[in-house]
């Protein structure tokens, strides 16, 4: 099998006396969609977290496309350039129309001409169906819209690896399904992506593996319609009976 | 009475323009020393965090008269003599800043995290993310304390008199002593300071309502 394009080997971290994530090990490789599943407070965010380094390690080593995430400085600035990131809150910049929230990176960071950066981010929120909210700001939008919007200004980085952070949770349930349909076009298109969700939707039908994860560590790796259908282990079945039982 | 202004009108005129200056030039550098120093508060890096701490410490627990004459006196005696205006200019650049990097720190503390968290994602280092991010959001919160930091500094000018700048109330003072007309002398420049500041009120408000972020 060809190297992963993200490699995480004997991962631990701590905050203070809690032992947030144990001995975690992961590969992603690229075009692979694996979603990442399990309980409030299991580790789950804070796994996909450690992969741009919004929360540094204590031990392990991560190496994306082969090369190491640096600690700090400009070096990490550039990886998490290749790196998109989704939030849970949007978090799409308050004060920066929408599509100055897209074309933000591309001037910024990859030094990519204005105009043509203005013309790639229409045509990103075109692709994610916001077009016409080009000049409003984030607050004048919806919930599913600004997601959207946020998956677009991830995009316009042109990532090697998109990492959404439960996209979904944060939103009315008649938005949930058009945020999805986004993520599902770009799992479709090859794009390698990271999710943690509950969508078991989403699980089934885009992912090539689901890691089940628990007090800090992956209990277990699968395809979806097995886990789902009959995980391996007690723990994920246990949880398992508490999302699906209503 | 009104012989008294019209005489005197070019006396005032040059006064205020002195003041409009000095209040200009001193809260241009208070904003400059206010970015710095709140940045350096929020940096990652100890000894910038010390330094700052320590500079706000220093300019906002001394007298602006201490100030004034330790940057006149004090720097006159180990040798840096500069005019009574740019001693004045500094100075209370100087003082106002340390207040300004309070104003601009508090404001930094009320952007959420999310927003800094997702510059870092999309690869902005933290002086890319300060200046494009996180001030342009803190400022809009805090253009009403911004204001009244202004204000505050174009009366503080009115101190410089003590170090030989001829502003506006240098102008008053100068008039009592020469015409003994006291209550004129003072309303005089009282009328002009309260007009100026007026309209800078009304001038932070519009900008108030104008940049203030929807959330």
């Amino acid at each position: 099998m060809a190297d992963a394009l993200v490699t995480m080997t004997g991962i631990n971290k701590w905050y203070g006396e809690l032992h947030a994530l144990k001995d975690v090990n992961l590969n992603v490789h690229e075009g692979e969609v694996v979603v990442v599943i399990g309980p409030s407070g299991s580790g789950k965010s804070t796994l996909i977290r450690t992969i741009n380094r919004l929360e540094p390690i204590q031990e392990g080593e991560i190496l994306i496309d082969g090369e190491r995430l640096p600690e700090e400085g400009k070096g990490l600035a550039k990886l998490r350039a290749e790196v998109g990131m989704v939030f849970q809150s949007f978090n799409l910049f308050a004060h920066k129309t929408i599509l100055e929230n897209v074309t933000l990176g591309p001037v910024k960071v990859l030094k990519m001409d204005k105009g043509e950066a203005e013309q790639r981010a229409r045509d990103l929120l075109e692709r994610v169906g916001v077009g016409h909210q080009a000049d409003k700001y984030p607050a004048e939008l919806s919930g599913g819209q600004q997601q959207r919007v946020a998956i677009a200004r991830a995009l316009a980085m042109d990532p090697k690896i998109m990492l959404f952070d439960e996209p979904t949770s944060a939103l009315d349930p008649e938005m949930i399904n058009e945020v999805l349909q986004v993520m599902l076009d770009l799992a479709e298109g090859g794009t390698t992506m990271v999710v943690v969700t509950h969508e078991m939707g989403f699980a089934r039908s885009a992912a090539d593996r689901v890691v089940f994860m628990d007090k800090g560590e992956i209990v277990e790796e699968n395809d979806p319609e097995s886990f789902y259908h009959n995980a391996d282990t007690e723990r994920a079945r246990d949880f398992l009976s508490k999302i699906i039982t209503h | 009475m009104i012989e008294f202004y019209t005489d005197n009108a070019q006396r005032f005129i040059d006064g205020t323009l002195v003041t409009v200056r000095l209040a200009l030039l001193s809260f241009a550098l208070s904003v400059v020393i206010g970015v710095v120093i709140a940045s350096c508060r929020v940096s990652p890096v100890g000894p910038l965090q010390r330094f700052a701490s320590g500079y706000v410490s220093l300019f906002r627990n001394l007298p602006l008269l201490i100030i004034f004459f330790l940057a006149l006196f004090g720097l006159g005696d180990l040798g840096f003599v500069y005019g009574g205006f740019a001693t004045a200019a500094v100075a209370l650049g100087m003082y106002t800043g340390a207040y300004m990097a309070e104003v601009i720190r508090s404001g930094i503390n009320s952007v959420s995290s999310g927003q800094a968290e997702a510059g870092r994602a999309i690869g902005l280092g933290f002086i890319a993310l300060l200046s494009t991010i996180v001030i342009p959001q803190a400022v809009r919160t805090v253009i009403a304390p911004i204001g009244n930091l202004f204000i505050a500094n174009f009366k503080n000018t009115a101190v410089a008199l003590t170090i030989t700048v001829t502003d506006l109330t240098f102008v008053s003072r100068q008039l009592i002593n020469q015409t003994a007309e006291t209550w004129l002398s003072l309303f005089g420049a009282a009328a002009i300071y309260t007009v100026i500041l007026l309209f800078v009120g009304w001038g932070f408000r519009a900008l108030e309502a104008r940049y203030a972020i929807k959330r």
